[in-house]
């Protein structure tokens, strides 16, 4: 899916742009625990999270997650948004709950990431 | 086969402000270096992980970052307090993390199981009242 339709479809405001429009998502990952983004994050995904603080923006670059999407209208701290920037990550605020957002998202075809088993 | 220092760096305990930087200088090394992407992620993944853990659950300790052309290895010492129960802290889930550190999104108890499962080989020195040691190597 193009980043343009997810925009549209969960009602995103940009907050940091580095990507295309026209670029393409293919999976999502919901979570608000960094370490099951480290843990369970198997590809180049889109994180959609509650949590705002740069750790969220630190945890994206380990793992090569270039969009983060907040949710439930939470705004950034500027210190996130300037990591974000100096580290090449989109960021979006969407106004919707995660459920809603996951929802659109799935209903609209797209799949939630490979995940790995916990060893 | 030789060693070089990649990265050596102190870490101050609870300094969730710099908390992973030394993981992302380390990435951009890594880069540099034309290091296959797959690598420098599971690399900087465990470097990630054991840098926060000695902010989050340690009195402050040291991360080195050695390469050869055999592997890249990632040692994490603290100054204490130590792991009583090593197989306990590695479960999944398991975790001693005050709410604090739970609102940043770490804490979930993965931290450790992460470490182990990034690495080709995992070694760990540690105990109750003891300085902690983590020698963490990921193979080419």
């Amino acid at each position: 899916m193009k980043l343009a339709d997810i925009v549209s479809l969960i009602e995103l405001e940009p907050l940091v742009v580095i990507d295309d429009p026209d670029c393409q998502v293919d999976t999502v990952c919901g979570c608000d625990l960094m370490s099951d983004v480290l843990a369970f994050s198997q590809e180049k995904t889109m994180l959609l999270t509650g949590l705002t603080n740069p750790h969220v923006v630190r945890t994206c670059e380990m793992t090569d997650i270039k969009f983060i999407i907040f949710v439930r209208g939470k705004r950034p701290p500027q210190e996130t948004k300037d990591l974000a920037k100096e580290k090449g990550i989109n960021l979006y605020l969407s106004p919707l709950s995660m459920f809603e957002c996951c929802g659109r998202l799935y209903k609209a075809g797209l799949g939630s990431e490979i995940m790995r088993r916990i060893d | 086969m030789q060693e070089q220092i990649l990265i050596q760096s102190k870490i101050e305990k609870g300094d969730f402000t710099r908390g992973g930087e030394v993981s992302s200088s380390l990435k951009d090394i890594l880069r540099k270096l034309g290091v296959p992407s797959d690598t420098s992620r599971r690399v900087t993944i465990v470097t990630y992980e054991l840098e926060m853990n000695i902010i989050i659950h340690s009195l402050g300790g040291e991360i080195t970052v050695l390469i050869s052309s055999e592997q890249i290895k990632v040692i994490a010492e603290d100054q204490g307090p130590g792991i009583p129960d090593v197989e306990q802290a590695f479960q999944p889930g398991y975790s001693t993390a005050d709410d604090f550190v739970r609102g940043m999104g770490f804490g979930a108890g993965m931290g450790l199981n992460n470490v182990k499962h990034f690495s080709d080989q995992l070694t760990v020195e540690t105990g109750q009242g003891k300085k902690s040691k983590f020698i963490a190597s990921v193979y080419f």
